[in-house]
């Protein structure tokens, strides 16, 4: 078998079977991973389903903003499996959002980020950022009350920026209000992001495939005997976890879809009257409790893409040689506080403003950007140095 | 490949990069499971893949349409004259015929060259499956949709030359007599299609319905 594909007519002129055994099949993967590695294949299976359910969508969708609102509900009410097609769509968001979430926070906990694995953390950084850009860009498409509302909060928080926010802001309404030349704009925006983020994807596939996966121990494996081939031992695993997540992804658009969209978003847009609460979509509300908590506008919007640009200098801002939390006990505990800040500043961004969600959003953000800019530099020096020479000695990996 | 002389019973690699099988290993239950799987996975694949393509089916205009009727006024066509309407997004020919006309129609030798002169194949309402392919013999109703590749035929007026009319098809040829009849030395393979009438009076009449065979359903005829 494998020498018929490596001297056949094609596989001499383009081995891509061989290199796709090679890379996805032979693979070789540290035999203790656990299943929070199996949210890669998760994000993937999440992305394929928004890509095509957003292909069929952009059919019989029209970005005019008399059009918009309209060719929406006929989507939803008219169109054969209309209304599938743009549940996927919409539950697939929150299913990508959440599973690249909890794949950000194993890379955190088992040190994925670190040497000599910067480039995969920075690759899929990006893809968050894409991510994020696409997500925004797309809200707007139905041109409902929340998504005229938040695209214009959003270009306005823009213009705060020194020199760049006003030329910004311009460059995206193309005219002097949100309009029908914006929402051309982000139609377009939101399509092409779509395609670059399938590109970084390979790009952050690729880097892992030079450097191999990091695992839960934090040591990388020694003998072949701590290896396993991708298929069938991964794939077997990842199947039977994507099993789970389609189920979810199901249960979600099928019997909660109420909890995936706001209400006011059913309302078409209306220039004159602003929604008496803003609410941003739930993936978004951490980013928007810590612009809340800062009553400054330009210092709201800089902690608020801060507390994500933060992120590109984990490996260099965490100084510990070992790499997984698993070792690090106190790390451990301080990381946990990172995790409860987000989801503090989660539950925070989706509540009206009190007085008591301000301070916790405030506190929140403060420890957010402790941990990165003073425990994960400082924690090394007073960690057990044993600690990394006890592991080396003990882990057969 | 070169077998080692104990494998080992861990999979891995051995050093020439190739897998190790274990030859005691019974691979009958396996195969059956890996066959299931990959079955069930593409049954999945389809059915996902159903409401897709499903999708692109559209909306059809006549779910959407107040109404599916258009009423006529053809009190100032002359004969000899037609006039375009549109029904349902298809161009409608509207003639008024001339005496010549009605009279090549049923001139003797006139059927010879044509592909379905007694207007057997369903084109046509049951009201207008007759001589004249239309309700009335001095009014003609047809949808100027060339039967070959779907243009819309040019209208011929009578003439010196020819008396009575007809259409032709700018594509590819095909010519159609003055009641939408196929000639059959041209690539056209059905008459031209007759939607439901309904005269009104005698200067006006309703396209969308049909009076002499109610149940008639455009989309049932053979070619548009």
């Amino acid at each position: 078998m494998s020498n018929r594909s490596q001297t056949g007519w094609l596989a001499s002129r383009f081995p891509i079977a061989a290199s796709f055994r090679r890379q996805y099949l032979d693979f070789a993967m540290p035999r203790n991973l656990n299943y929070l590695w199996n949210f890669g294949a998760f994000l993937t299976i999440a992305l394929v389903f928004l890509v095509v359910s957003g292909i069929f969508l952009a059919i019989n969708y029209t970005p005019t903003i008399t059009s918009a609102f309209s060719s929406v509900e006929k989507i939803d009410r008219a169109i054969a499996s209309g209304w599938f097609i743009r549940s996927l769509h919409i539950g697939g968001v929150s299913m990508l959002f959440a599973a690249l979430y909890i794949h950000i926070a194993r890379s955190l906990y088992y040190g994925s980020y670190k040497a000599p694995r910067e480039l995969v953390w920075i690759t899929g950084l990006c893809l968050l950022i894409l991510v994020m850009l696409a997500a925004f860009a797309g809200y707007i498409l139905p041109w409902g009350q929340m998504s005229f509302w938040g695209a214009t909060v959003v270009i306005n928080a823009l213009k705060a920026l020194p020199l760049v926010g006003t030329p910004l802001s311009n460059w995206l309404l193309g005219d002097s209000s949100l309009g029908d030349v914006a929402l051309h704009r982000f139609f377009i925006l939101h399509f092409v992001t779509a395609f670059a983020i399938i590109g970084i994807v390979t790009l952050h596939v690729a880097t892992l495939h030079v450097v191999g996966p990091n695992n839960p121990a934090g040591i990388e494996p020694r003998r072949p005997e701590a290896t396993l081939p991708f298929h069938p031992y991964y794939t077997t695993k990842d199947g039977l976890g994507l099993c789970l997540f389609l189920m979810i992804y199901a249960g979600l658009i099928f019997f909660l879809p109420d909890i995936l969209t706001l209400a006011s978003n059913y309302v078409e847009a209306n220039p004159l009257v602003t929604p008496r609460d803003i609410m941003p979509e739930w993936y978004f509300s951490p980013f928007y409790a810590i612009l809340r908590a800062v009553p400054s506008k330009l210092g709201g919007l800089l902690l608020a893409s801060g507390s994500v640009l933060l992120l590109f200098f984990t490996p260099w801002l965490d100084r510990s040689p070992i790499r997984s939390a698993r070792h690090r006990p106190r790390m451990r505990w301080a990381l946990r506080g990172a995790f409860l800040a987000f989801i503090l500043l989660g539950l925070a961004g989706s509540r009206p403003l009190t007085e008591g969600w301000l301070w916790i959003s405030r506190a929140a953000t403060i420890y957010w950007y402790a941990y990165f800019l003073l425990v994960l530099p400082l924690l090394p020096r007073i960690e057990n140095p044993n600690a990394m020479s006890s592991i080396q000695d003990t882990h057969c990996l | 490949m070169q077998e080692p002389e104990n494998p080992p019973i861990s999979v891995g690699k051995d050093t020439t990069g190739d897998r190790i099988i274990d030859d005691d290993i019974d691979t009958k239950r396996r195969d059956v499971l890996t066959k299931l799987t990959f079955g069930a996975g593409c049954a999945g694949v389809c059915a996902l893949a159903y409401p897709f393509l499903d999708s692109l089916n559209g909306t059809r205009a006549s779910a959407f349409d107040e109404s599916d009727v258009v009423d006529v006024d053809i009190s100032m066509l002359r004969p000899g004259q037609q006039k375009v309407v549109q029904w349902r997004n298809w161009p409608v020919f509207v003639q008024r015929r001339t005496p010549e006309a009605l009279a090549s129609l049923q001139a003797p030798g006139a059927d010879r060259d044509l592909r379905d002169p007694a207007s057997r194949v369903l084109q046509q309402p049951r009201d207008a499956t007759n001589w004249h392919r239309s309700v009335v013999p001095e009014i003609g109703v047809y949808i100027g949709i060339c039967t070959h590749l779907g243009c819309v035929p040019n209208y011929n007026a009578p003439s010196a030359t020819d008396l009575a009319g007809g259409y032709v098809c700018p594509c590819h040829g095909s010519h159609f007599d003055i009641a939408g009849r196929a000639f059959s030395d041209a690539p056209a393979p059905y008459n031209l299609p007759v939607p439901p009438v309904t005269m009104l009076s005698a200067n006006t009449l309703r396209i969308g319905l049909s009076k002499g065979d109610p149940t008639f359903d455009i989309n049932d005829i053979q070619q548009i």
